[in-house]
């Protein structure tokens, strides 16, 4: 039941605090709620299916699939939350300024809307369907009984998607002046450890190359099994032996989304509200 | 065009396969041999085959590596070049059980 518990929680810990973050940066969207929600079915559903098709997956491409699967998810997610700051850097002051504006502009922000509920879905996705395939293990292996399992799994679950939530209500509370910087800054970070851990996958499956493995060791200071070097982890990527060409994919996507961002900016925008 | 394919062939995108290949084996979620070495200062190709009918993920943090392997299906994991050491794997999903380490020397 343990060992249940312990297993889900760290794949729910990851989505959840990916969800926290997606949930307070589009606290002023539109239809935020039914979008979020759409997202998380389609991530559950997506994850019973890939955790189905594990080893099909595996196979394609002779024997990396499943790096190049993987790659593939984070770099989209990671290509959402970059498109999404690159938005609100145009936006976002004004759904923060004024919320009546926010409706000149539905559009805009159901796109934006979509691509934060697509980062949702692809975050459970991946998570979700490794704590599928352990807990059909657990129920197949006869090691454990069904209700031990189940019951490991949602103390599990639930204790993920607290701490999900407590980042989440820990956000909102930040005053609007400051919030804008707080998730940008969050947001940015977390796409460019997507990049980092998209890298990662791609040496996996050798088709990159590490540049330098490790290219430094940190595991003195803050081993990546604590539950604060998970933590850092999901938020911003911590590794404690980074390959350098993860490192590389880190930094190019901190310039080029903060480059994004500037240019967004400065395009002339419609008169500030008076 | 034809500058386009001058261009990618400077990629250093596909970097030589590896010349060593390694066999493990997961039963009853133990790895077989539990102590693999390998040169160091070469990349290494893993090949793990888990003959359980539970499926297991190879996780290792020394090695910065993880690959989910599906009941009876083999995985690839390419790994190194490494620097002589001891490194640590297991399976994530019986880690009381499925342990390991890498000796490159």
């Amino acid at each position: 039941m343990l060992g249940a518990a312990i297993i889900v929680f760290r794949e729910a810990l990851e989505a959840a605090l990916i969800i926290g973050i997606v949930a307070a940066a589009t606290r002023n969207l539109p239809a935020r709620n039914s979008w979020l929600t759409a997202g998380l079915g389609a991530g559950l559903g997506g994850s019973l299916l890939v955790a189905l098709l594990t080893g099909q997956i595996a196979e394609l491409a002779a024997g990396i699939g499943q790096e190049l699967f993987n790659a593939g998810i984070l770099g989209l997610a990671a290509a959402m939350l970059a498109w999404h700051n690159i938005w609100m850097a145009r936006h976002g002051m004004e759904l923060a300024g004024n919320a009546k504006r926010m409706g000149r502009d539905v559009t805009s922000g159901t796109r934006e809307m979509s691509a934060l509920a697509a980062v949702v879905a692809l975050a459970i996705l991946r998570e979700g369907s490794e704590t599928a395939l352990f807990l059909y293990g657990l129920l197949t292996g006869g090691e454990e009984t069904v209700a031990s399992v189940v019951g490991g799994g949602a103390i599990g679950l639930l204790s993920g998607a607290l701490a999900g939530y407590g980042l989440y209500a820990g956000f909102v509370r930040i005053p609007a002046r400051l919030f804008f910087s707080a998730t940008s800054a969050l947001i940015l970070l977390l796409a460019a450890a997507m990049a980092s851990q998209a890298a990662r996958f791609l040496v996996q499956a050798d088709l990159l190359p590490s540049l330098a493995d490790p290219l430094w060791d940190l595991s003195w200071l803050l081993d990546d099994r604590s539950i604060s070097g998970r933590f850092l982890h999901a938020l911003v990527g911590y590794e404690a032996r980074p390959s350098g060409v993860q490192a590389a994919f880190y930094a190019a996507t901190l310039v080029l989304v903060l480059a994004g961002m500037r240019l967004s900016r400065i395009r002339p925008r419609l008169p500030a509200p008076g | 065009m034809n500058r386009l394919v001058a261009l990618l062939a400077l990629l250093p995108l596909s970097v030589p396969a590896a010349e060593i290949e390694i066999a493990l084996a997961i039963r009853d979620h133990r790895f077989e041999p539990a102590e693999v070495r390998v040169p160091a200062g070469q990349k290494v190709k893993l090949v793990v085959h888990n003959q359980d009918s539970s499926p297991e993920e190879f996780e290792s943090h020394a090695l910065n590596r993880e690959k989910l392997i599906a009941p009876g299906s083999k995985a690839s994991i390419f790994i190194g070049p490494l620097s002589a050491g001891r490194y640590a794997f297991f399976g994530e999903f019986h880690d009381k059980t499925a342990r390991g380490a890498i000796v490159a020397e």
